[in-house]
């Protein structure tokens, strides 16, 4: 798969939920965040994942501008959320 | 993996057994890694078909021609083999027996099978949950009879009151059929589905294509798109 964004290769941000379980103990992917680009506000599982052979990265479906980025060399895995101003997690 | 079914000439359905697992959610998926002698490894996404409350779930797997992943499932694995699986995760794209609003889903072939497993969660519901009286309908968009996944366990659930089946076939329908095989248009979406008015729950899952045009017409016919849900399989180059 290859990084294009008019590609139509992608996926949901929902797909990216096995990934983050390591980093996070709740579901994240339902959790709402901010793009610190246009500050669109919604869940992360509607963001568009795109999966590549080193991790995947998160883009925010209105700007497309990267939210998240994950790479994972085998024996550790980076997280960088350099494009999310915040997460809001809703109890219950 | 504790039994597999044939589903049609490309897909089978592999029964998995997670100790300690205690259920999922219906609609959520599961990570299969497979790694190579060389340590090669991939990692796959697929949907839980199944809505059972124990340590056992189903997984219906589409072989993909150029997949590295598929093709193992689909043709080789075999009972009593193990998988390294993670999950299942996602609390998302999933069916919420607490809510009784009307729910409307939308497959693209192998899309179906997230849908599945919300369509057996809603049959076994707890009757005092909310959800258990909501009604279901089902628009599955399918290249032929022979693509057909669950066809004999949907027609037993279409026979609920509370759920409504519609199968469109695209390419070639059965002998009897009184819609020639077509593709979805935006046109025939919006009489299978729900009105905008009755503020539907909507699940859309198929490839990547299939899923974005349908959302765009569900938008244009007034569907809000808060209330729309969306899990795309990626571009197998299937369109409505």
């Amino acid at each position: 798969m290859t990084g294009d964004v008019n590609d139509l290769d992608y996926l949901d941000g929902n797909a990216a939920a096995g990934p983050l379980s390591e980093f996070f103990s709740t579901d994240v992917v339902s959790a709402r965040c901010r793009c610190a680009s246009c500050g669109r506000t919604d869940a992360l599982a509607t963001a568009r994942l795109s999966p590549n052979s080193h991790g995947l990265l998160l883009r925010c479906p209105g700007c497309t501008e990267i939210l998240m980025r994950l790479v994972d060399t085998g024996d550790s895995v980076f997280l960088d959320l350099q494009g999310m101003s915040f997460v809001e997690l809703r109890r219950g | 993996m504790i039994g597999v079914t044939p589903e049609t000439r490309t897909a089978r359905t592999l029964r998995l057994r997670l100790p300690g697992l205690t259920g999922h959610r219906a609609g959520q998926h599961v990570d299969v890694r497979l790694t190579a002698p060389d340590g090669y490894t991939a990692v796959r996404s697929y949907s839980v078909a199944s809505a059972s409350p124990g340590d056992e779930l189903d997984l219906t797997v589409e072989e993909l021609a150029d997949g590295e992943v598929s093709p193992y499932l689909v043709h080789q694995v075999a009972v009593g083999d193990q998988l390294e699986v993670r999950g299942p995760v996602g609390g998302w794209f999933v069916w919420d027996p607490a809510d009784s609003s009307p729910v409307q889903l939308i497959a693209g072939g192998s899309g179906v099978v997230p849908l599945m497993a919300m369509l057996r969660a809603h049959a076994v519901a707890d009757p005092a949950s909310p959800g258990a009286a909501a009604p279901f309908r089902l628009l599955y968009s399918v290249r032929g009879p022979d693509a057909v996944y669950y066809g004999s366990e949907l027609d037993a659930l279409a026979r609920s009151p509370l759920v409504d089946v519609t199968v469109l076939y695209t390419r070639a329908a059965p002998a009897g059929n009184d819609r020639p095989p077509r593709r979805l248009d935006a046109a025939t979406l919006m009489q299978s589905v729900w009105p905008a008015a009755d503020n539907p729950a909507v699940f859309v899952c198929g490839a990547t294509a299939f899923v974005e045009t349908v959302a765009d017409w569900l938008v244009l016919g007034g569907h809000s798109p808060a209330r729309i849900k969306t899990e795309r399989y990626g571009d197998t180059g299937t369109r409505p």
